[in-house]
């Protein structure tokens, strides 16, 4: 808008790149409740002769909150078990959404960032008023996440909306159809690279571009 | 997919596999035999009709009066407004936030920003949350108001319809003389609040309690007992326990199968362990459960709202960390909002520094550190959840909505199947729908 390049900072602070602390791999103990959680899940994997490393790839204890980065293969299976084991019993799926972590990689691990669609999963445990999260990578090339709705039917339309907005595709899903967007519409439009397609505003002289081209502050 | 063919859709091979099209206007080709011939009848309901809250088209396949099968078809408002929060600070997320369930705007606000909060570690005055509470609560009965004068106008009953936009009316000056703004309000801030209370609001809204508590008997009187609006309600759109929590139904329609989930009391936040309220619970399970869940919430919201003047103690009400609150104060001014002159005096004529800080808070926002959270709250339709991502920037990686009118509308399939289509209207109705909330 200004003919600005780079940042547009003009403080002379913008440029700083400051080291993000590394969110990932927790370390034992996690504290409150998610030592059990973890504990209770990979007790019940074992039973099933899986390890728990070969479904949960990495938790995260961030901000008091779990996340157990899960296997997509494993999904359902973790869900099942975190649904009906005895300590567990998470029996509600509040919410399944979709991030596409295209320019912000979260990870550190260079393998992880061509996963670059996640899905993610908040769980709410009403009998012990617990919450946790599981998060599931896919590439953009091979998008195939099982579905859920067999163990939460709950997340039906929640699937529908992240296949619309994302393109995961669930596979297993009663009707993966568009729910958001005309069912003839191409792309998915909560991608990051999907284009925003804005026109820029002309006001008393003055143009104001779409709202991707603006300055932004980073 | 297992289908191969949809009576309903033409289709075409794409490389996710077959997509349908559900283009309308082709009932010719849908239906082959005679439909006055047939029993069979598809009935599009909505998007237009006024008993669908809104932009929602129902599909009801009818055998007679009997409906066989229900579809609800979403979309019609889609308004992007979680990819639009991707482009804007995080001051300016809560103007869009605000506008999605139009009829709960302080609800997503104080979501969004409970969830920025979390991301940014940050404390809010006590005074600010009291606020929160103050504006929930009657948010919460302008809600229920709606939803008890349009059901009733649905089910036949226009004196409900006056009386409940009459009332909600009151608490719309209310939010008026607070916010400025009847809707969308953006009042509620990451950090605490725009501004502070003005100075006769407390009056007012002491004023308003006994008036609301005196016109929830009027709604029952004119309601709870009469015969044309049992016999509309009861046994009506039946869910258990089972079917709310695998459907992930929340809010009074769960509260009215029996099950106290209140995210104000199981998993507290805003400080609402330290009010005293009941949950109210009915055991029946259907619309005039519902109905009598809402009315009841109503009284228990005012309860909470006389608690929280009570507490009410002096004090700022944005954080004081000038990395997040502006410098600037709004003020209330004759003319509308407006700075108030002695801070432009002190501003612009004393502090230069001020006025930069100020600049670039306003311009560029100010950073949270990446990482993703989920905040839960109680709203008048159940748990609306935001899952907030970062990337540590100035602007919303990802906001994702959890709004609970989307996750409840999936039940209404499994209400109405089977039921006469009179009774369509009334269980759509008690989920309380809200489209620009379902659509985001």
């Amino acid at each position: 808008m200004f003919g600005v390049s780079g940042s547009g900072d003009t403080s002379g602070f913008g440029g700083l790149v400051r080291p993000v602390g590394d969110p990932h791999g927790a370390q034992r103990p996690y504290g409150g409740y998610f030592d059990e959680v973890a504990d209770l899940l990979a007790e019940e994997l074992a039973k099933r002769d899986v390890g728990f490393e070969s479904a949960v790839t990495r938790v995260v204890v961030d901000r008091g909150e779990l996340t157990l980065y899960v296997r997509p293969e494993r999904i359902v299976e973790v869900c099942q078990l975190l649904r009906d084991s005895d300590g567990l019993r998470f029996e509600l799926c509040s919410s399944v959404s979709g991030v596409d972590y295209l320019d912000a990689p979260l990870s550190t691990d260079p393998t992880e960032q061509s996963e670059r669609l996640h899905v993610v999963y908040h769980l709410t445990s009403m009998t012990y008023r617990r919450r946790i999260r599981l998060e599931v990578g896919v590439t953009v090339e091979n998008p195939h996440v099982p579905s859920v709705t067999s163990v939460y039917p709950t997340a039906d339309w929640q699937e529908r909306e992240v296949w619309d907005m994302f393109g995961v595709v669930f596979d297993g899903h009663p009707a993966l159809t568009r729910i958001l967007m005309p069912d003839d519409w191409d792309g998915h439009p909560q991608r990051k690279d999907y284009p925003l397609g804005g026109v820029p505003v002309e006001y008393k002289g003055a143009e104001i571009p779409p709202p991707d081209t603006r300055r932004a502050y980073r | 997919m297992t289908q191969t063919t949809d009576p309903y859709a033409d289709s075409r091979e794409t490389t996710e596999g077959r997509v349908y099209t559900v283009t309308g206007g082709d009932w010719d080709s849908i239906h082959a035999e005679d439909p006055l011939a047939s029993e069979r009848i598809v009935v599009n309901m909505g998007p237009q009709h006024p008993s669908t809250h809104g932009v929602l088209r129902l599909v009801l396949e009818l055998e007679g009066e009997t409906i066989t099968e229900a579809r609800t078809v979403i979309g019609y408002l889609h308004t992007g407004i979680e990819k639009n929060t991707e482009y804007r600070t995080w001051t300016q997320g809560t103007t869009f936030v605000t506008r999605m369930d139009y009829l709960s705007p302080l609800f997503n606000e104080t979501g969004y920003c409970l969830a920025v909060e979390k991301l940014l570690g940050a404390e809010v005055p006590e005074r600010a949350t009291t606020i929160r509470v103050l504006l929930m609560e009657l948010n919460r009965i302008s809600s229920h108001l709606v939803w008890l004068a349009t059901t009733g106008m649905e089910l036949g009953s226009t004196t409900m319809m006056i009386y409940g936009f009459r009332e909600r009316e009151h608490v719309l000056d209310l939010f008026e003389l607070i916010t400025g703004l009847r809707m969308n309000h953006a009042f509620i801030r990451p950090g605490g609040l725009a501004q502070d209370l003005p100075v006769d609001a407390v009056d007012k809204i002491r004023e308003f309690i006994p008036y609301m508590r005196d016109k929830i008997e009027d709604y029952e009187k004119l309601l709870t007992g009469q015969p044309v609006w049992k016999a509309r309600t009861k046994d009506v759109g039946f869910l258990d326990v089972t079917g709310c929590l695998a459907l992930g139904v929340t809010g009074p329609v769960l509260r009215s199968a029996g099950l106290p989930w209140d995210l104000r009391k199981t998993m507290p936040y805003c400080g609402y362990e330290n009010y005293d309220f009941d949950v109210v619970t009915e055991t029946t399970g259907d619309v005039f459960g519902r109905y009598l869940v809402r009315v009841n919430e109503m009284r228990q919201s005012l309860r909470i709202i006389e608690q929280a003047l009570d507490r009410l103690a002096p004090g700022p009400v944005m954080v004081t960390d000038k990395k997040i609150a502006w410098p600037a104060q709004l003020a209330l001014g004759k003319d509308g909002m407006g700075n108030s002159l002695e801070h432009v005096r002190q501003i612009m004529g004393q502090s230069m520094e001020a006025l930069i800080h100020h600049f670039k808070l306003v311009t560029e926002g100010f950073r949270v550190p990446p990482g993703q959270v989920y905040v839960g709250i109680e709203s008048p339709r159940g748990e609306l959840g935001y899952h907030v991502v970062s990337d540590g920037g100035t602007r919303p990686y990802r906001v994702h909505v959890r709004d609970p009118s989307f996750v409840n509308l999936q039940a209404f399939p499994a209400m109405v199947e089977g039921a006469p289509i009179a009774d369509a209207i009334a269980s759509g109705a008690s989920l309380d729908p809200v489209m620009g909330g379902v659509d985001r």
